[in-house]
Formats: C-alpha cells, structure tokens, sequence
C-alpha cells in the first residue's frame, strides 16, 4: 500500500517549473491522487449496487458485439438490434479493442443476437470499462491545470486555481452521472478533447491538432467545434506573424506548417475512414453517422432555443383554441401530446428543417469564428471559441441530446478559474445545464443520488469561484432563477406525481425543465458572446 | 473556503456513499422462511401497527415470537410504530398483519433505505458534526477531515445501509450524550446516553463509563454540596427518562420481566456463529461451550468482563476528563465485545464509536481498528452479497483517513501517547502494512477460494481470530494509553503544534 501510494505519488508530479514560493501544499499532488480516487471509488460504490440499465448501456454491448463477431466489412451493415453502429470507425476499433477484454468476463454478452443481455460480469466488464478508460479524462485534467494562469497565488491549497479545476473537471456533475449511471464513454473522450486544448494552451499546436482529428474519428459530434479548431490553427498556426494592428500578414503564410496539419489530418482520416472507402461503403457509413431522419428535438427536448420555439408554437395553438381563432380539428393530432412523440409537428410557427438548424448554427458560431480570425488571442480566445461553438450548435443544433451540453461545460471550466466575469456565466450555466440532465435518471432509486450529487458539485463550484473571485459572482435576479431550480424540482418530481394531471399529462414535467432550462442556456450563451464580443471591442479599441 | 461550506460538501459527500450503498442487497433478501434482519425490522412494523402494546413482547396467536419477535427495548418499538404509521400511509400491504411477511418489493425497500437515512440524518450526523467541531483539537480543516473520515466509517455504513439496521439512532444517541456531557451538560447527556440505551440494550456496552464519569464529576465537586445536588439531578434525569420510555410497560410486573427476558436472552448461550471475541477464538483450542454449563459459563464471561473493564473505570472515576472518559468509552465497549456473553459480530460497532472519535488524536491506532472491525465482519458482508461496497468503501476509507489525517506522519512517538512503552511503536509500523495486506488477502481468500471439505467454516474462522489479534493487542494498547496518560505538558505542547 505504502509503496503504491509513493509510486503514484511520484508518477503524477508537477514539474518544478510550477511550484510557486512558499507553497508547499501544490507540491504535494497528493491532493491530486485524492481528488481521482475518491472519484473513482464513488463511482465504483455507485454502480456496485446499481443495477438498472439504460438504452446506451445495451447500444454499447451491442457494438462490442458487432465488432468481435463481424468482419469490418459488416459492421456499418448489421442491424440486427436497432441500435446500429453510428459512430465513426475509430470508434469502432475502440470497442473492438474493448471486446478482447470482454471475452475473458462474459463470452455471451458478444453474441450480436443476445439483445438486452445483463449478466453482472457483463455490467462488470462494462462498469469497469467506463472507468479504467476515464486514466485518460484524469491525465488531461491534470495537464489543463498545468496550464491554469494564476494570478496573486493564494496560500491555501483549497483556494488554488488548480484545485479548484481539477475538482470541477473531475467531480463533474454531468459527467458523472452521464458516465457512470447512465452509461457512456464521454470521461475518454473529452479526456481527449481537454488534453488537445492542454496541448494547444501549451502551445504545442501539433499534438492538440493530431489530438482533435482522432477525436473526430471517435465521436463525429466534435465537428459542430471544428470550426474553431481550423480557424485557430489556420490563422495563429500557419501565419506566424501579424501586423501592427493584429490584423493577419499575409506574407508571414507558413506553407510547412500547412502541409503538416494537413498530413496530420489525412493520414488519421485515411487510418479511420480508409478501408471503408477501399471497400466502397462510404455512403452506407455516412448514412448511418448523419441520420437525419430523427426529429427536430430529441424524445426529450434539450434546453435549446428549439425547446422555447416548440414551447410558444404550443401556447399559440391553445391560445388560438380558446380565442376560437383556430379550429381544433385542423391542428396535427400529436401537437397535444407532444414531448414523447419523436415528429413533433408545429401548429402554427413555420415548422424547421434540417438545413435550417444548420444555418442557424453556422449564423451563430460566425462572429466568434470571425472574432479569432480578425483578433487572435492566442489559444485562450481559441478556447473561448471553442466554447461558443459548442453552445452555439447547442442551441441550433437538429435532434440535440441534452447531454451535448458537457460539451460547453467542461472546456468552460477552465476560463471559469480565471476571470471574474467567466465564473459568473459558468455558475448559470453549468447549475441550468446539469439541471436539465435530472431526466435522465428517472427511478426512484435514482432520485437521492442525482440530488445529492448535483448540491455537492454546485456547492462545491459556487463556494469555490465565490472564494477564488472574492465576492459574489450573481446578480441578484440571476440567484433567483437558481432558486426557481428548486422549485422546479419540488414541483416535478414531489408535487406533479401526486396530483392527477400525472395519468392524462405525464410530459408536463419534463416540458417544464427543459423550457426553465433553457431560458438559463441562453441567457448564458447570450452573455458568453457579449463578454467574447466586448473583448473584440477593448482589443480594437487597444489598436487605434 | 467558508466552514460550514466544507462541512456541507463532506456531510453531502457522505449521504451520497450511504445511498451509494443502499442501492444494493440487504440481509436474507429472497431468502424464506426467515430472511433476514431486513424483514425483523419490518415484521416489528407490522406487530407493532397492528397490535396492541401488551402484547408485543408476548407470545400470542397473532404475535410469534420465533418469527423475528421484538427483542429490543421500547424506543425500538416506538420508532417502529412510527414507521409502520408511514408505511400505512403509502402502501397499506407492507404493514398488514400475517399477510405482509416477507415482503420484499422496489418501492419497500426504498422505503425501508429511506428510514435509514433520515434517522441518520437527524441523528448520527448532527452529532458528528457538533463533535468535530466543538470538542476536537486542531485547525478548522483539521476538523472537517475528521467529519469525513468519521462519516466515512465502512462498518456503520455497511451494516445500517447494508445489511440493514438502525444502528445511527443508538450510537448517534450515545455521541449525543458524550457531545453533550463534554459541553458540560451533564443532565441533557445522561438524558441522551439513557434514550440511546432505550433504542438498544446493547448500549450497555458504554454504561460503565458514562456512570464512572458523572460519578466523578459529583465526586470532584464534592459529594457534601454541589456534588450532591448534581448526583441527585442526574439520578432523577435517568429513573424519570426510563419511566417515560417504559410508561406502557409500567401497570403489570409481568409485562416488565417478560420485556427483561426478551431483551436479555440468557438460553442462547455463549456465543453464536463466528465472532471475533475471546470465546469463539478460545473454542478453537478448547470447546468450551461443550465442556461447561450454561451457568459456569455465564459466571466466567460475567467476571473476565467486570475485570478487563476495572482498570479504565477506575482511572475514569478518579479523574473524569473527557479525554479519559473517551478511552474509558473504548476499553469497556472493547471489553464487553471481547468478553461478555452472547456477543454478535455486529456489536463491534459499539467499541468503533468511540474510535471513531479518537481518530483525530490517535490516527494510526484508530484507523487500523476501524478498518480491522470492518474486516472483522467479512462473512457477514458476504452472505449479504456486499463484497463490492465492502472493498469500495474500506478502500474509501483507508485511503481518505491516512492521506487527511496524514496518519502516517503523525505517529511520531510522543503523539501515539505511549509514555515508557515507545519502542512497540516501530513495531507497530510494521505490523500496520503487514495486517492491512494480511486482511486483503484473507478477504480475496475468503472470496476465490473453496475451503477444504472438511474445514468448510475455514475462512471465517481465520477471519474472526485474525481480528480477534488486533482487538486485543489495541484494547491492550488503549489501557496503557489511559492508564499512563503523558504530563500535562506534553498535553500542552501538542494543542501548541496543532
């Protein structure tokens, strides 16, 4: 015990270079190992005792099933279960590199037609798996905080920046509960989303790039904050020099560096997409990666603007009804019932397409994309970017899942530790994000750990910032709405069950949380481009 | 960070490792005729609704006492009526006479984990919180680790969350006695000690040293005045708090003796299954339990008990501080555990308690009995289908208690307190590592292997000596502590370090 404590200890180290004056406590990543353990072994007593499975718990071991006993060339094929393989082929390989390990727990649970299997060394195997894979989410936290500015450092270790990010990142409520209760592998890969931003606020640009590219070719999800990557590394990668007044010069184009990015991005496409296209099954793979037969909003609406959009489109059409403006025999007979129906018909708004998302999306990420490329703030702007990005295919995006929102939260994170303004929009955003993921988890059982789990983390993340920043950090009708939260939560899951509306309107609740929610969401994201947009301005104003 | 912001995020840390557990099996689940400890507590719900209050000791047509009948004192009784009142009120059927044994349903078991919870939430956790922060030593985070690691003790989990019992009522009323006395209210910590030992008899256990310790303090103030006044105070407190929890009970004498005998069940001699006490480790050698009465045996039990508690009692009552009352709460809960009659490997959780509170002044000893009284109810744990949460947790556990604690440094000679005996203290380094792993791969053992044919209780009979070893060497060790208690100074100098 004694020597394993002292190897990892000496294992996860922090270089000399950071350790500051009279700071003893950050030497000492002890701290660190204790954040990841208990981390760790409360998931671990989580899921020992956890024995409800859901839908992505089976889409998972069927993957693994696909991809052990079918030869590549079926796998973006089979469809045996409905949970078809939609993810891109180096995931693919991930799982098939998963499965050797699985045959040694549970053969059956490789078997493509034993549908639903659940044997314990299954859900073992599969548990396990979730966290032995998380090394890779506990390394790159590890590297951001490394990278963490620090400003006067304070003494106390619980007060530190890097504390404070570390316990952010790795207590993450969403991740948590996504992961580890409901099941996914997102601690791997935004483990490997962090480290390339680590890499690139380290300013080792190559490996953030290859980093992202095999992201890419894990999750295609990725792709709404591409953009951000490939203006970044266009303009502050491949122009070494800007002028004066931090516009590009042209002349300073670094041909190499192109070509190395580009390789870079070429050869991690050819290794995944490659033999599928030797074997001429793109289309039926790109088919199965961008199904756009699914509906606008996901069975359960993420807090986007969709959320409000659907929300007033069903006020109208009652209001109409009572006003006797409308005939009710001419409204679509799912309207009413909407919220567990997939198609979700509007009534009386235009009702929105595909391509239409996708330009609302591509609208909102512009001025942020615009932003890095005519005022590049080094990878910290970037980041910000990133983040926009992230929010801004959020809010646009077609058939959102609510769980995209980590996709903002996490990489926030990291600005929040550092300025005032930031903490404020990450406490709205994260309390409103991870509050909208309550759905997910939805048994009884269920109920204390989520409660539980969120008043630790939200607690923990407004003492902290509140510390760290010295003074609150929400106005007061911001705390309010917070508060409302509560009352959210009371009325959907205490009060609305008991009452008898529960039988004849049982969605009302979760249309509750997701139009509450996204009011947060946006308010978020609307103060999010402010701050980005005001930057922009301060910056221009520097120049003249 | 503020105080109470860290105390919340501990004590919420907490809650969610205890419904962490909850979630999985508890005892004799699925398991007829009997099941387990899961169903008594149920069963006495269902009696307790349904009949009327003379008859719940009794053997009556409605009332078998075999299947599970009420063998804890009436607070028990009480607080199982007050549950059963809840139960009525969501589902009629879980607290319905004869029709409702064993039953075991998702919404009943939530309901049975959620009783546990707030008992504990009310209870056992205010008073951790209250003693860490009022009656330890130490900077405010020094504090908040120790409410942590206190929370964090597997056992009481494990057995509360697990197996299942309401052990957080009686053991959180009996810190609430010590929280209390140590402020120096004396009346209201005889009041909380007499409810706790109303909740469960084995509560006894700690009675010696809270009586030792009042008596000292009536003794200090002198027995002529004031001595005599708070004697008087206290004594009524106690006959009156007992009057009240027995009021019921009161109008027949044979109401009174049936609950005695109930509580008290002399016939089922010296020890049961495996446990880690003087008696089941001796049997090894010599078979007692064949070789004497029933009688000789209760007599030699009686005095080994009365003469392993005589030294601690005695130094408590000549100087009745709260730092030897806290010892003196060990060695005789220790001692009771290792000697006394018809022990239960649960009722190791009565000595754990007030470890549990010397963790902050004595880490290393405190942590390695905490997590040898855990290992010490292994086959328990496996019968109950609780070996994740009993590896997570005891992982949990150790890890958390010696990185904050920082137990490893803190060994240093003077502050194990061992006054003349300092050499035991490099052995004892040794000894820690080496039984930390000895348990690990006696628990793995216990799991992957298959006992020999003719040896089938093997494992938990290694299990229950090995523990056996460590309860005896500390409770040897917590005597010396208290018994040659290190010069002021040297007290002092300590508070000056902290």
């Amino acid at each position: 015990m004694c020597y394993l404590y002292v190897e990892v200890h000496s294992v996860i180290s922090i270089p000399p270079r950071l350790i500051h004056r009279g700071q003893a406590s950050v030497y000492d990543t002890g701290w660190y190992i204790v954040l990841c353990c208990g981390v760790v072994l409360l998931t671990m007593t989580v899921f020992s005792g956890y024995f409800s499975h859901s839908t992505d718990f089976e889409v998972h071991r069927n993957w693994l099933a696909i991809t052990h006993s079918l030869p590549v060339s079926k796998w973006y094929h089979e469809n045996t279960s409905e949970w078809t393989l939609d993810y891109p082929p180096l995931f693919a390989w991930f799982e098939y590199s998963l499965s050797h390990v699985a045959q040694h727990f549970d053969k059956e649970m490789l078997v493509v037609q034993n549908l639903l299997y659940t044997s314990p060394a299954t859900i073992l195997f599969q548990r396990l798996s979730v966290i032995v894979t998380d090394i890779v989410f506990i390394y790159a936290v590890k590297e951001c905080c490394r990278s963490v500015r620090e400003e006067k450092g304070s003494k106390d270790l619980l007060g530190h920046p890097f504390f404070i990010l570390a316990a952010l990142l790795l207590w993450n409520f969403g991740l948590l509960i996504v992961d580890h209760i409901h099941f996914q592998y997102n601690g791997f890969l935004f483990g490997i989303l962090l480290l390339s931003v680590a890499r690139h606020l380290q300013g080792r640009h190559l490996e953030g790039a290859l980093l992202f590219t095999v992201l890419l070719n894990l999750k295609h999800i990725y792709l709404y904050i591409a953009p951000a990557y490939g203006i970044f590394l266009l303009r502050s990668y491949c122009f070494t020099e800007d002028n004066t007044d931090g516009s590009v010069r042209w002349s300073s184009f670094s041909p190499v560096r192109l070509v190395a990015l580009g390789s870079i991005v070429i050869s991690v496409g050819a290794l995944s997409f490659g033999p599928f296209i030797a074997m001429g099954q793109l289309p039926q793979v790109l088919s199965r990666l961008f199904p756009f037969k699914r509906g606008l909003c996901h069975a359960y609406w993420a807090p986007n603007v969709w959320a409000l959009y659907n929300m007033v489109d069903k006020a109208l059409s009652v209001l109409g009804v009572r006003l006797k403006l409308l005939d009710v025999a001419k409204l679509p007979k799912a309207s009413m019932t909407g919220g567990l129906v997939q198609e979700f018909q509007h009534s009386i708004l235009p009702s929105v397409s595909p391509s239409i998302t996708l330009i609302c999306t591509l609208l909102s990420i512009m001025p942020a994309v615009l932003s890095i490329w005519c005022r590049p703030r080094g990878a910290r702007g970037f980041l910000r970017c990133l983040v926009v990005c992230a929010l801004g295919s959020f809010m646009f995006g077609w058939h959102v899942h609510e769980k995209a929102i980590l996709m903002a939260i996490l990489p926030f994170s990291i600005l929040a530790v550092e300025s005032r303004e930031d903490a404020g929009i990450f406490l709205m955003l994260t309390t409103t994000g991870h509050y909208s993921l309550f759905p997910l988890l939805f048994t009884a059982a269920e109920l204390p750990i989520k409660v539980l789990l969120m008043l630790l983390f939200t607690l923990y993340s407004f003492t902290s910032l509140k510390k760290l920043f010295r003074g609150s950090l929400l106005n007061p009708l911001e705390t309010t709405y917070l508060l409302g939260l509560v009352a959210v939560e009371i009325l959907c899951e205490v009060v609305y069950p008991l009452s008898p509306w529960q039988h004849t309107m049982p969605f009302v609740p979760l249309l509750v949380t997701s139009v509450y929610c996204s009011l947060g969401v946006c308010y978020s994201f609307i103060r999010l481009y402010v701050s980005l947009l005001r930057q922009h301005g301060t910056d221009k104003h520097k120049q003249l | 960070m503020e105080n109470w912001s860290l105390v919340s995020i501990c004590v919420l840390f907490g809650l969610t490792a205890r419904w962490a557990v909850s979630l999985n099996s508890y005892s004799g689940a699925g398991k007829p005729p009997m099941f387990g400890d899961y169903e008594a507590q149920r069963h006495w719900q269902e009696v307790t609704y349904n009949l009327p209050v003379h008859e719940w000791y009794f053997n009556t047509t409605d009332n078998n006492l075999n299947y599970w009948g009420l063998d804890y004192p009436p607070l028990t009784a009480y607080h199982s009526l007050l549950c059963a009142h809840v139960a009525k009120l969501i589902n009629p059927d879980w607290v319905e006479l004869h029709a409702s044994r064993g039953h075991e349903s998702y919404g009943h078991k939530l309901f049975m984990r959620a009783t546990v919870l707030v008992a504990d939430l009310l209870i056992y956790i205010p008073a951790v919180v209250l003693y860490s922060f009022y009656l330890s030593e130490g900077s405010n985070k020094k504090k908040v680790c120790t409410v942590l690691c206190i929370l964090l003790y597997p056992g009481l989990i494990l057995i509360d969350y697990g197996h299942f019992q309401y052990n957080s009522i009686s053991l959180g009323l009996a810190l609430w006695g010590v929280v209390v006395l140590g402020l120096g209210w004396d009346v209201l910590g005889s009041l909380a000690f007499v409810l706790s030992l109303n909740y469960k008899q084995m509560e006894l256990y700690h009675s010696l040293p809270f009586f030792c310790y009042l008596l000292g303090k009536c003794f200090k103030q002198g027995l002529a005045g004031r001595g005599l006044f708070l004697l008087v105070k206290i004594a009524v407190t106690v006959l009156v708090t007992f009057a009240l929890c027995w009021l019921p009970f009161l109008s027949d004498p044979g109401q009174i003796l049936q609950v005695v005998h109930r509580l008290f069940p002399v016939g089922r001699g010296l020890f049961e299954d495996k446990v880690a006490n003087t008696w089941c480790s001796l049997n090894v050698l010599i078979k007692i339990k064949t070789i004497l009465s029933t009688d000789t045996q209760l007599y030699i039990s009686l005095t080994t008990t009365l003469l392993a508690i005589l030294p601690s009692s005695i130094k408590l009552l000549m100087k009745p501080t709260l730092w030897q009352f806290k010892l003196a709460l060990v060695n005789s809960s220790l001692a009771f555990f290792l000697f006394s009659f018809q022990v239960h490997e649960k009722s190791i959780l009565l000595p754990a308690l007030p470890v549990c509170l010397l963790l902050n002044d004595l880490p290393l000893p405190a942590i390695w009995f905490l997590q040898a009284s855990t290992f010490s109810m292994l086959p328990l744990f496996l019968k109950d289908g609780l070996l994740v949460p009993y590896v997570v947790t005891s992982l949990a556990f150790l890890f958390f208690s010696i990185y904050l604690l920082s137990a490893l440094e803190h060994c240093s000679e003077d502050k194990l307190r061992l006054g003349p005996y300092r050499q035991l203290y490099r052995i004892g380094w040794a000894l820690f590592y080496f039984s930390i792993t000895a348990m690990a791969g006696l628990s793995f053992m216990s799991v992957a292997l298959a006992p020999p044919a003719q040896l089938p209780d093997l494992f938990p009979l290694l299990v229950s000596v090995f523990s056996y070893l460590h309860f005896l060497g500390l409770l040897l060790y917590f005597n010396i502590v208290q018994i040659a208690e290190p010069p002021q100074s040297v007290r002092k100098n300590q508070k000056k370090s902290n």
